[in-house]
């Protein structure tokens, strides 16, 4: 019993060497916390949240960043996000930002545990059901416009009418986004080509997350191959990683006519830039920059934004949240008519979610005549009639 | 007499370990060195993540419990002659088997029953787990390592099948898992702890009862014989296959455990990834404890420290906190090299 009672005190008194800990806070500096679900370098998604955090530190007085990337349970097994944010917030963040739909959960937990701290959370939409204190917040970019460019320099551009599209794990966001990329595909083959709908073949492939996780998901890089090899000739890419347009950069170096859409980054395009029509991307700046300023002023409010282009310019740094950039592998004529497509898109002209839009099961989703609303979009339950792969 | 033993015990440890310490701190901080980093600064910073509070130490405490309940498991395994590397496997089916138990959630029972209920059919899970590797080795004379293995990517297969498909949540797969358990089903912690008083009092009481089992009773020195030399065992009348499966399927059930607490105490939902890799890093614990039973709490400490620590690796400093991982193999790697020769020179 003598050793139990001496194991007992020793755990007892391990627990109070934990001293308590320093505050220190600097009273003027406003510090947010990043927590980026893949690798700050990742040529894609995480790497467009930490190039735009860092420009806030640049452009927004008195402002600092903390950031953890990587967390998801693979790569950091044990760590949950509630652990995180108790860290960053005892290192005096004030906000704290999740850039995975994953993440949302976690969230949530780390929302109620500290009321008094903001929570940016990105891509999901608790703000909009109530389920969440006030200090919880979404926003979203509108990348059904960048998908749709996309999906009409593909069309534009295939040689086999085949377009591939490698998805990551189903759910209302990644529905809307190919359902996007497919109607701005079909837009190009059907109204600019003048073929016939029936032609065009586009097919969704996931893999079953966000990016490659070795004996969990599939692996990117061979579901390219095998979709290069069963002759889609244009792989648009949905995951958060450039394995896409890597692949198709090999293929074309070997002589073959492929080409990679990739995604989330401005600079995504410079692995492969031979291979590359283009990517569209996230600009996080206008997002972070409308709600750092606000929690730093005092001046929060619990709200769900998704912000679009600036139409009069996509690619402005300060106010398009939604931007594409053109690929070198993207010929002449074909940018002329996505020049054109995107003026429509501008002025409202084109309006893709326009009925008569079937679901992939036969169902009617809008009737002739119809426009989707936005939360039709944002919830989008099936994939539509033309394209092939699992909607669930 | 005992308070004699036991403090040659420590004082044994203490010059066991500090060969051991030197090796490892030395080889890590030649290495952070030669990579341009101040391994001072990298201890600070890991302290100060870990260490300065009650809620970051709770925090530590929150790894350390499911970490110290597989190595009592794998104390077990291997004090019966037995690698064990199907612990990963076991907890996942503990966690499968406390998570059927949360969503049938019998509303007529009070929740701290569901619970309670949940938690054995955790450790049945896992103990039904080591046991079917134990089965395979005894009837199947399939390799404990190899089975145990080969049932880790069952298990996982397992999960993965689970969240993806019967238990998905409405409307989206997602690899972050089933959805959301039931307040009252979350295991209560105090407001500013990160761990729950009952997992820290189960994974206490589980190590102490652990310690006895194997160190002073008649069982325990079966078990050891057996795996010492299981043919001078048979002489003695102790069938070495039983107490082999019977450590095994212990073992299992520990890591079930470990696996039913993640559940209701740390996810509070079932993820893909809820054995979260303590399996494998409960054979470094043992293998460093020497398969010895006293050091493995600190041992466990140890390493949940350099878990939890190594977040603040790339906060602090930027840097890639895989670096925590270097330290553990380093760790590891010196006991190893240590036992070896000090085994050889007394040989």
């Amino acid at each position: 019993m003598k050793k139990a009672t001496i194991i007992g005190m020793l755990l007892t008194a391990l627990c109070f060497i934990a001293a308590p800990g320093i505050a220190r806070e600097t009273a003027k500096t406003f510090t947010f916390g990043l927590l980026m679900v893949g690798p700050a370098n990742d040529h894609g998604w995480s790497q467009a949240h930490f190039e735009a955090a860092k420009e806030i530190e640049k452009e927004v007085a008195h402002t600092k960043m903390l950031y953890i990337d990587k967390v998801n349970p693979a790569d950091r097994p044990g760590i949950t996000i509630p652990m995180l944010v108790d860290d960053l917030v005892s290192k005096g963040a004030r906000l704290i930002i999740g850039n995975s739909d994953d993440m949302k959960d976690g969230m949530r937990e780390a929302a109620m545990m500290h009321p008094d701290i903001y929570f940016l959370h990105i891509s999901g939409d608790d703000a909009l059901h109530g389920k969440t204190g006030n200090n919880l917040s979404n926003l979203m970019g509108r990348m059904e416009y960048g998908k749709m460019m996309a999906g009409f320099a593909a069309a534009m551009t295939t040689k086999t009418g085949k377009i591939a599209y490698l998805g990551p794990l189903i759910n209302a966001e990644t529905r809307r986004l190919t359902a996007s990329a497919f109607l701005g595909a079909k837009y190009a083959w059907t109204k600019i080509l003048n073929k016939p709908a029936a032609d065009l073949k586009f097919k969704v492939s996931w893999i079953g997350f966000w990016f490659n996780i070795p004996g969990v998901t599939s692996d990117p890089t061979l579901v390219t191959k095998q979709l290069l090899d069963s002759g889609y000739d244009v792989v648009i890419s949905g995951i958060d990683t450039t394995e896409a347009l890597v692949v198709a950069g090999q293929r074309h170096k070997a002589g073959k006519a492929v080409w990679a859409i990739p995604y989330d980054f401005k600079d995504a395009c410079d692995e492969a830039p031979d291979t590359c029509l283009g990517v569209p991307y996230f600009n996080w700046l206008p997002g972070y920059k409308q709600f750092i300023t606000a929690a730093r002023d005092g001046k929060w409010k619990k709200q769900f934004v998704w912000l679009g282009p600036d139409w009069k310019d996509i690619n402005n740094p300060e106010t398009s949240s939604i931007g594409f950039i053109e690929g070198q592998a993207l010929g002449k004529d074909q940018r002329a008519a996505l020049a054109d497509f995107q003026h429509g898109l501008a002025d409202g002209s084109i309006n893709l979610f326009t009925g008569p839009l079937n679901f992939q099961d036969g169902s009617v989703f809008l009737k002739k005549g119809e426009t989707a609303t936005d939360e039709q979009i944002w919830n989008l339950p099936k994939l539509l009639a033309g394209m092939e792969g699992a909607s669930k | 007499m005992i308070s004699g033993t036991i403090q040659a015990r420590i004082r044994a440890a203490i010059l066991q370990s500090v060969p051991i310490l030197l090796l490892a701190a030395g080889a890590v901080s030649l290495l952070l060195l030669a990579l341009d980093f101040s391994p001072i600064g990298i201890i600070r910073a890991m302290a100060a993540g870990s260490l300065t509070s009650w809620l970051k130490f709770s925090q530590l405490l929150s790894i350390w419990v499911p970490l110290l309940l597989c190595s009592c498991g794998l104390l077990f395994t291997f004090r019966a002659g037995l690698w064990n590397i199907g612990v990963e496997g076991q907890v996942v089916m503990g966690a499968i088997g406390a998570t059927i138990l949360l969503r049938m959630n019998p509303g007529f029972l009070p929740p701290p029953i569901t619970i309670i209920g949940a938690m054995a059919a955790a450790c049945i899970g896992g103990g039904l787990w080591g046991l079917l590797a134990g089965v395979l080795k005894n009837r199947g004379g399939v390799n404990e390592i190899f089975g145990g293995l080969g049932l880790n990517f069952v298990a996982q297969a397992i999960i993965l099948y689970l969240i993806f498909g019967p238990w998905k949540r409405a409307g989206i797969a997602s690899m972050s898992g089933t959805d959301i358990l039931a307040r009252d089903l979350w295991l209560p912690a105090p407001i500013g702890w990160r761990v729950a008083p009952a997992a820290l009092v189960t994974a206490i009481a589980v190590f102490i009862l652990t310690w006895i089992f194997l160190d002073h009773t008649l069982f325990g020195l079966k078990v050891k014989a057996v795996g010492l030399n299981p043919k001078a065992a048979r002489l003695f009348h102790i069938d070495p296959n039983r107490y082999g499966l019977v450590a095994i399927m212990v073992g299992g059930a520990l890591a079930g455990l470990a696996g039913g607490l993640q559940v209701t105490g740390v996810y509070h939902r079932l993820i893909p990834a809820v054995s979260s890799g303590y399996g494998y890093l409960g054979l470094l614990v043992v293998m460093l404890a020497n398969y010895k039973t006293l050091p493995v709490p600190l041992i466990t400490l140890f390493f949940a420290w350099l878990a939890a620590g190594s977040i603040q690796l790339p906060i602090m400093l930027r840097i890639d906190s895989s670096l925590s991982g270097v330290i553990q193999g380093a760790c590891v790697l010196s006991a190893l090299l240590v036992h070896g020769l000090r085994t050889r020179r007394q040989g």
